[in-house]
């Protein structure tokens, strides 16, 4: 296991690591802060094109921390292709339960906001008797 | 690595498939312990418990038309008064970072059959553990005792239009200096508790589906507190098993099992990989809980 590096070089990839995963996260921040607006006070990225640009950063940059700590730290890079793909493989069923489950929230959602309205709706009290009907017992109408 | 007990295994394969017999466990399938490949097999589905979390999580945000923002909510740190986003868990964060560190550092030292750097490394590993927990419990606190945030019940929330804030009489709420106080969409606010109570402000929104109504500016989705306590307590579960494990490998360590095994420290490697496995969740909390 050791043999792939000397023992010089794997202090250097620890140092490497630590400075990797710290510029990165604080990078990160940084940039949540100033797009949430409190860095620079004219400057959000809260809504439109904007937002989504920020969003597709911040998961690039943690997917990129995500592959350091799986490929490095936990040293996925040298095992056998075919532990690698094992464990990696599975993981795109993650790609449509994202895909799933974000369209079923949008959907809740959408439904939640539909019995809000409905239940918001006013009915409008019926001024007379419709014509040619006759009422029934139980409130309902009987043409005749 | 290679030393005897790798050998030893070697042989033994040699031996099963002269015998025929590929079930006594000698033949090791892509040329790692079974140990640790029940440790990359469970961590799979480990992440994928995570990630369902974390979906679940997404799913019911997308459901909402408000969520509450989380540079609003997370924005206390020890001994500090005052309005600092984003700060605390940027250092919850370091944390974990310099604890996978030092890991990474306990395995190299273990490959070198070094008993005390092992043992030193893992010590530290353990320290920056305690610390994590450590904040994630003040975490907790500030949202449960001073924010009254629990699992049914989440006092954050944003406004859905802009508007201006009303007295209980219904006369227009106003400024110190006299101006009317508005708000506007999308600003966050923290519903308050006096005398065991919340107090919920009255709004009259200006814009947006509700103009001209009078009503309650309530409370936030239910589901953030739940999701909330729920995600990042089961993380925090793993960081303590953690702790556990490693502590109980630690003394292990120390007092010379693994030196007597010569297998260059494998449960240290395997503990290793559990560990690196949190810090692996915790950048994926973090994103979907403090950055998105």
């Amino acid at each position: 296991m050791a043999g792939h590096q000397t023992y010089e070089e794997q202090k250097a990839l620890v140092f490497r690591g630590l400075m990797i995963l710290g510029v990165i996260t604080i990078v990160e921040v940084l940039i949540a802060l100033l797009a949430k607006g409190h860095l620079v006070e004219s400057i959000r990225f809260t809504e439109g094109f904007g937002h989504y640009l920020y969003m597709l950063l911040m998961i690039g940059f943690s997917l990129y921390k995500a592959y350091f700590i799986v490929f490095y730290f936990m040293h996925m890079a040298y095992e056998v292709k075919g532990l690698v793909l094992s464990v990696l493989l599975p993981m795109l069923l993650l790609v449509w339960a994202i895909i799933a489950f974000f369209q079923e929230g949008d959907s809740w959602g959408k439904r939640r906001e539909l019995i809000r309205k409905k239940n918001e709706e006013m009915v409008k009290p019926a001024s007379s008797k419709p014509q040619g009907l006759y009422r029934l017992p139980g409130a309902t109408y009987y043409q005749g | 690595m290679a030393d005897t007990s790798v050998a030893h295994a070697h042989e033994t394969h040699a031996d099963a498939q002269q015998n025929g017999s590929a079930w006594d466990g000698a033949k090791e399938p892509f040329k790692a312990s079974y140990g640790k490949l029940m440790m990359w097999y469970f961590l799979l589905s480990d992440a994928f418990t995570f990630a369902g979390f974390l979906i679940a999580y997404g799913a019911l945000r997308f459901s909402t038309p408000t969520w509450p923002e989380a540079d609003f909510v997370f924005s206390s740190f020890p001994f500090v008064e005052g309005h600092l986003p984003l700060v605390f868990v940027t250092f919850m964060t370091f944390v974990l970072i310099f604890s996978s560190v030092t890991m990474v550092r306990a395995v190299q030292e273990g490959h070198r059959e070094n008993q005390r750097g092992v043992v030193f490394w893992m010590f530290l590993t353990i320290l920056g553990g305690i610390t994590f927990l450590a904040s994630q419990a003040y975490e907790w606190t500030t949202l449960i005792a001073k924010e009254h945030m629990t699992v049914s019940v989440n006092p954050f929330s944003r406004h859905v239009a802009d508007g201006i804030y009303l007295n209980p009489d219904g006369t227009e709420m106003r400024n110190p200096d006299g101006s009317i106080k508005t708000f506007s969409k999308g600003d966050n606010y923290l519903l308050h508790k006096h005398n065991g109570e919340f107090d919920i402000p009255l709004v009259k929104y200006t814009t947006g589906e509700y103009a001209g109504q009078v009503m309650e500016a309530g409370f936030g989705p239910k589901a953030f507190g739940a999701l909330f306590f729920f995600i990042t307590g089961f993380h925090g579960f793993h960081v303590f098993s953690g702790v556990v494990i490693l502590s109980i490998i630690m003394i292990n360590a120390a007092s010379g099992i693994y030196a007597a095994r010569r297998n260059g420290y494998e449960m240290v490697e395997k503990v290793g990989l559990y560990w690196h496995f949190v810090d692996l969740v915790w950048v994926f909390v973090f994103l979907v809980f403090y950055l998105l």
